[in-house]
């Protein structure tokens, strides 16, 4: 039999219910009411506005007011499209860069004796100790016509003339894969630290030389790790604005900035929040769908 | 198909026209400043049931894991079929290992598992399955190939790891501490399907045990290991009826030692807490050497009055223990000199009580062929 929850366990269990409800799903209803609004010049910039001093009346005019027309304006206006793309694009090889990067790292550290783990663990979050915004700077320092980079790239003569990196993608993925290499490293080094020793050894021992115990052992051992990586690494990286906006052009924005040029740029609350609202139901709903599935097969299996 | 053999004629090392399969010769292995394995060296023979045998830090499994390839001697050769090991890395090694806690691959099923091996060795695809259908056949889990290791029994687990091993036809076999993760009554009934695998597929086995009755049954020798050397490589009667040392005698099964001094006539111990004590065979040591007289528990004979004849090997003491186990009762006695006697007596009748109690006088007696001697 179950015992009966005390008062204490319930509230416990409610608390992160209460999280969710407070801080994301009372927020997401605010931008989904938003985007179904019309723009418009006042404050807030967008109509329609709820009017308990109406009544009834007031209620079925402020519904029979909301419409669809920014998702269709959002649909039909290759801009979003385009820079909808642009973010999946950038954020997809960003992680496949991370966890090129990444993954060799978290090996690594598995290697090394247990006190040195903790050390080089350290020094992978060691970045998180000055403030993100500052290292995006240093990075804007660094990869700027005269920086320190081209200087050092001249000097190696490895360039003739100094190449632009600002305002590229190259920039861009630079930025992303330098910020976020600690939420790839983290989860992979969880897993791969896990890994049963022995494992490696029967592999070794049925006749699987070195070079493939990797590809048919630690690689598929480690395939929660990469996942768990890759989304923690995906998914902030779809929705980046900071790098884009200091290290990235301007001619493909990707999805953060577009939203916050709706925002800020051309007053358009409901677009913007069309936008936003767009991203969650095209991505991260699916995404957190298979992320919880394949979450549930990894217990089970 | 080989021959199933009798496991008494069997003695290929008492041959000494015979070639060892597995020859370990001056083989050292130190981690740190302490030697694992020490200068130790050991024959082990086609078609051989070779249990090492030891307390856990003793050096078994750092000698299986040298067999094996994991770690590389310091020092000594370890040569199969007269080619020396060291060279060859693990994967090439026609050696497997069946690990402790199995090391079956979580994310493959039983099929795959056992496959894994044939795989390697770039098998045609229906050579594989077919050979992974026969093997699973033999550890009867024909029925649980889609099975991924974490939704089997440990008893099952044990036989995918054994199938895995044992489908890759290695010329040794090495199992560490096969049967030491499963429940007694499945470890006893293991054992015995065990060592009729092992019989039917004419395959040498070294096994890494702990548990000297689990060695006693398989093995056709033990080799008992302490500190990294063997103290002694015999078949199991031999090591229990004909231990060569106190310590051996001690490990395996339980002993009473009488220590004293050979007599003149070199077929007497004098001095010991049981007073004079005489042997069957004249010993192999000079009259005044300090020796040991090792006498199993269940040789002693225990009465409640003193014995009419003969009056030798005979002590009297107080009863100060006595355990019955069903089969046996164990009885403890104090000598007059303090020192403690244990007999076992199988309860062949059956007797409402023990025959003597707590607190009694008893006499211990012992046949002088009963006695072992030991000089170390």
């Amino acid at each position: 039999m179950i015992p009966k929850r005390t008062f204490v366990e319930k509230l416990a269990v409610r608390i992160p219910y209460a999280w969710l409800l407070v801080f994301f799903l009372v927020p997401f209803l605010i931008v989904l009411r938003i985007s179904l609004s019309q723009p418009a010049l006042a404050q807030p910039p967008y109509a329609p506005l709820f009017n308990l001093l109406a009544g009834w009346h007031g209620i079925t005019a402020f519904f029979g007011a909301l419409s669809l027309d920014n998702y269709v304006l959002i649909g039909s206006d290759p801009l979003y499209l385009l820079s909808f793309v642009k973010s999946v694009e950038i954020a997809a090889f960003s992680t496949l860069f991370l966890l090129i990067i990444g993954y060799p790292i978290a090996y690594g550290i598995t290697r090394t004796q247990h006190r040195i783990q903790a050390v080089l663990m350290t020094l992978v979050m060691l970045p998180f100790w000055t403030a993100f915004l500052i290292r995006i700077y240093a990075w804007m320092n660094i990869l700027q016509h005269d920086g320190p980079l081209n200087q050092l790239l001249m000097a190696l003569h490895i360039v003739n003339t100094p190449p632009v990196w600002l305002a590229t993608d190259t920039a861009v993925y630079i930025g992303i894969v330098y910020s976020y290499l600690p939420f790839m490293v983290l989860p992979l080094y969880a897993t791969l630290e896990k890994l049963d020793e022995s494992l490696l050894e029967a592999a070794a021992d049925l006749g699987c030389p070195r070079s493939k115990i990797f590809w048919e052992v630690t690689l598929p051992l480690s395939a929660p790790g990469v996942l768990a990586g890759a989304l923690l690494c995906f998914i902030p990286a779809v929705g980046e604005f900071v790098i884009p906006d200091l290290l990235g052009g301007s001619r493909a924005p990707m999805i953060g900035q577009t939203i916050w040029t709706e925002f800020f740029g051309n007053k358009d609350w409901p677009a913007a929040a069309a936008v936003a609202v767009a991203l969650i139901g095209l991505l991260v709903t699916p995404i957190v769908i298979f992320q919880h599935q394949t979450m549930r097969a990894v217990e089970r299996g | 198909m080989p021959t199933v053999r009798s496991k008494r004629s069997f003695a290929p090392w008492a041959d000494s026209t015979e070639r060892p399969l597995l020859r370990i010769e001056d083989v050292s292995k130190r981690f740190g400043g302490s030697a694992a394995v020490d200068k130790l060296s050991l024959d082990i023979y086609q078609g051989e049931f070779f249990a090492l045998l030891g307390p856990s830090g003793c050096g078994k499994t750092t000698l299986l894991r040298l067999i094996a390839g994991f770690e590389q001697p310091d020092s000594g050769r370890i040569l199969l079929d007269g080619v020396d090991l060291a060279a060859v890395p693990p994967y090439r090694r026609p050696v497997n290992m069946m690990f402790q806690n199995y090391a079956l691959f979580p994310h493959l099923n039983v099929e795959a598992n056992v496959a894994f091996g044939l795989k390697q060795e770039g098998l045609a695809k229906a050579e594989i399955a077919h050979r992974v259908a026969d093997m699973l056949a033999m550890v009867k889990l024909e029925s649980f190939g889609r099975r991924k290791p974490h939704e089997l029994s440990g008893g099952q687990r044990q036989r995918v790891a054994l199938a895995r091993a044992l489908v890759k036809r290695p010329r040794v076999l090495l199992l560490d501490e096969p049967l030491a993760a499963l429940d007694k009554k499945l470890r006893d009934q293991t054992r015995f399907e065990l060592m009729d695998l092992q019989r039917k597929l004419g395959l040498t086995f070294v096994v890494v045990t702990h548990d000297q009755s689990e060695a006693m049954i398989v093995a056709d020798r033990i080799g008992v290991m302490d500190h990294g050397w063997l103290r002694q490589v015999a078949r199991p009667a031999d090591i229990y009826e004909q231990p060569n040392s106190r310590w051996v005698a001690d490990f395996v099964g339980d002993v009473n030692l009488f220590e004293g001094v050979v007599g003149e006539d070199g077929l007497s111990v004098e001095g010991t807490p049981a007073g004079t004590l005489r042997v069957a065979a004249k010993i192999d040591a000079k009259p005044g050497a300090t020796v040991w007289l090792a006498v199993r528990p269940e040789k002693m004979r225990v009465a409640s009055e003193a014995p009419q004849s003969p009056p030798e090997n005979c002590a009297a003491g107080t009863i100060v223990d006595i355990g019955y186990l069903g089969e046996l009762t164990i009885y403890k006695l104090r000598l007059a000199d303090g020192a403690i006697v244990t007999a076992a007596v199988a309860n062949t009748g059956r007797a409402a009580g023990p025959p003597i109690d707590w607190d009694e006088r008893a006499w211990m007696s012992f046949a002088p062929e009963a006695a072992i001697v030991l000089t170390i």
